[in-house]
């Protein structure tokens, strides 16, 4: 479903956040990757969401190529991805309804349909009750739970989350594995970077380690 | 099919409520477009006014033709039978020196000082209306009859009305230039309006490219905005002049009934209308496609 090889990436400013990095994730997994601050996690799920580009290697994503994309057919492999961003991209001028409606609104959702939708993921995640607050009434972990919300809204068959879990406390962290092991369970390819140890201890899944840009096998 | 219009129906509608939202600036804008389109627009519309006048003129072209002062009736029947003959002449009429002192006396002001003339001073004159002629053959004719014996003088009636032609047709041109001019200052304001309104929109359109928006749809209701700020704009130009030819028209009256004529300014056809608001979306458009390409290249998510 997701696999590298040999992928290195090289930032503008000369320095290298991924060194001959390959491996493969195979449909339905799911996978933890984790690493030290500034190991390459980050960069590595930019580089699958086409986000930012590899100096070296090739990156197969649902049989994609990505490397030899072209810039118009990006949008849709990102249609194709449920995305959690470290830094969430929350809109704070609309409401969590209007926020996880943006993935089905880009692509012209009938609205009743795309509103019956929006309520499932908000139900999900547990949300529903706040459909109509604004994103800075929101608890840390109720806009975590946003972000799901809206990555996963339009059903796609890979999540890729960035920290979803960061300064959340266990309980909190806790539950919101549970969402991504429901989805998980349904059969989507879920791959989350993460430092958090309660959900490295979990030895259900396979983790992948990054240290200075090279995968620890 | 389906989703096509529905796409771009969910543009429209995000353009309308983006003017709803920020009315004030919206409106400073299409003002703004507004005044600087009813310039040019205004003088096109008095300029086409004024050629009415001038083609009607023109369309029925008229000789006076005076005679010597001491022109016998012999010469006056020999001129008259030569007139008769004379192709492309539709009627002329022949006044004497009597009726036209008449005529002068009978004008209020000047009775006084006709009256007071010991001789008169007047030639006898013929005046002919020529069928539909181009301006060379009204010259031809106007050299031809003045070779005649005994006549003073051919004068061409209607050359104010060509000098007047004339003049409108610089002032089309200058009409244009300064439209073409203006037409650069719409572009300007619009791609202006629309880079302030991506500054503002970053983070949505950032969010969007992030989760699979294709460049069209992101683009979309700026161009929307651009082509309606552009129509706004022109229609708001329109509105000026219609005010303007309407007050205009109210001190007409008052003149056209002392000089008992129908006079009126009219306003730009329905087809010059549309033209313009066509026109103009266009220049919006474009002003948006422009700004579009300058700046939402460089919203690139991190
Ligand atoms: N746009 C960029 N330009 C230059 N260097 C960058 C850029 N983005 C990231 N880096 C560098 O690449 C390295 C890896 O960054 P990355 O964000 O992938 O780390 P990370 O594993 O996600 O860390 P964290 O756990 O803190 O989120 C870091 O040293 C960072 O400074
Ligand atoms: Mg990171």
């Amino acid at each position: 479903m997701i696999s590298f090889v040999n992928v290195s990436k090289r930032y503008p400013d000369g320095f290298e956040a991924l060194k001959n990095v390959a491996f493969t994730i195979h449909p339905g997994e799911l996978v933890l990757l984790t690493g030290h601050s500034g190991a390459g996690k980050s960069t590595m799920l930019k580089l699958i969401a086409a986000i930012e580009r590899p100096t070296y290697g090739s990156i197969m994503v649902s049989d994609q190529n990505i490397n030899a994309l072209k810039k118009n057919a990006i949008p849709f492999l990102r249609r194709s991805l449920g995305l959690i961003f470290q830094d969430q991209k929350i809109l704070y001028d609309r409401t969590v309804f209007a926020n996880v409606m943006l993935p089905l609104q880009i692509r012209s959702f009938e609205k009743k349909t795309a509103a019956g939708r929006v309520r499932a993921a908000l139900d999900k995640v547990g949300l529903l009750g706040k459909e109509n607050a604004y994103p800075v009434t929101l608890s840390g972990g109720e806009k975590q739970r946003l972000c799901i919300a809206r990555a996963v809204v339009h059903r796609p068959s890979i999540l890729i989350a960035d920290e979803p879990t960061a300064n959340l406390d266990v309980d909190y962290a806790q539950s919101i594995m549970e969402v991504f092991r429901s989805f998980h369970q349904v059969g989507v390819t879920v791959l989350i970077a993460t430092h958090d140890t309660s959900l490295l201890n979990d030895t259900r899944y396979r983790t992948l380690t990054l240290n200075q840009g090279k995968l620890v096998v | 099919m389906n989703s096509w219009l529905s796409q771009h129906w969910q543009a429209l509608s995000q353009t309308l409520r983006q003017l709803v939202n920020t009315p004030l600036s919206s409106l400073l804008s299409i003002v703004v477009i507004g005044i600087a389109f009813s310039l040019p627009l205004g003088i096109y519309t008095l300029l086409g006014n004024l050629q009415t006048i001038s083609e009607d003129v023109v369309k029925m072209p008229q000789l006076s033709l005076f005679l010597k002062l001491n022109a016998t009736q012999a010469d006056i029947e020999n001129i008259n039978s030569q007139l008769e003959e004379f192709p492309s002449i539709a009627s002329f009429q022949f006044i004497s020196k009597e009726i036209a002192l008449q005529q002068l006396q009978q004008e209020s002001g000047l009775a006084d000082i006709a009256s007071n003339l010991i001789s008169n001073p007047l030639p006898d004159a013929f005046i002919i209306n020529t069928q539909q002629i181009s301006p060379d053959d009204l010259e031809n004719i106007r050299t031809t009859i003045k070779k005649w014996p005994e006549i003073a003088h051919v004068q061409v009636d209607t050359d104010w009305a060509r000098r007047l032609d004339a003049l409108l047709r610089l002032g089309q041109l200058a009409v244009l230039m300064l439209a073409v001019l203006l037409s650069f200052a719409l572009i300007i304001v619009v791609f202006n309006t629309i880079r302030l309104q991506i500054l503002t929109k970053r983070d949505e359109i950032e969010v969007s490219k992030l989760i699979g928006a294709t460049d069209s749809y992101i683009q979309r209701p700026f161009l929307y905005f651009g082509a309606i700020q552009g129509i706004a704009g022109a229609a708001a130009a329109w509105f000026f002049i219609a005010l303007s030819i309407q007050t205009i028209n109210e001190s007409l009256i008052e003149l056209t009934q002392l000089y008992a004529t129908d006079f009126h300014l009219s306003h730009l056809s329905l087809q010059d209308s549309l033209s313009l608001l066509v026109f103009s979306a266009l220049l919006g458009w474009l002003g948006a496609r422009l700004s579009v390409a300058q700046h939402l290249s460089h919203i690139e998510p991190e």
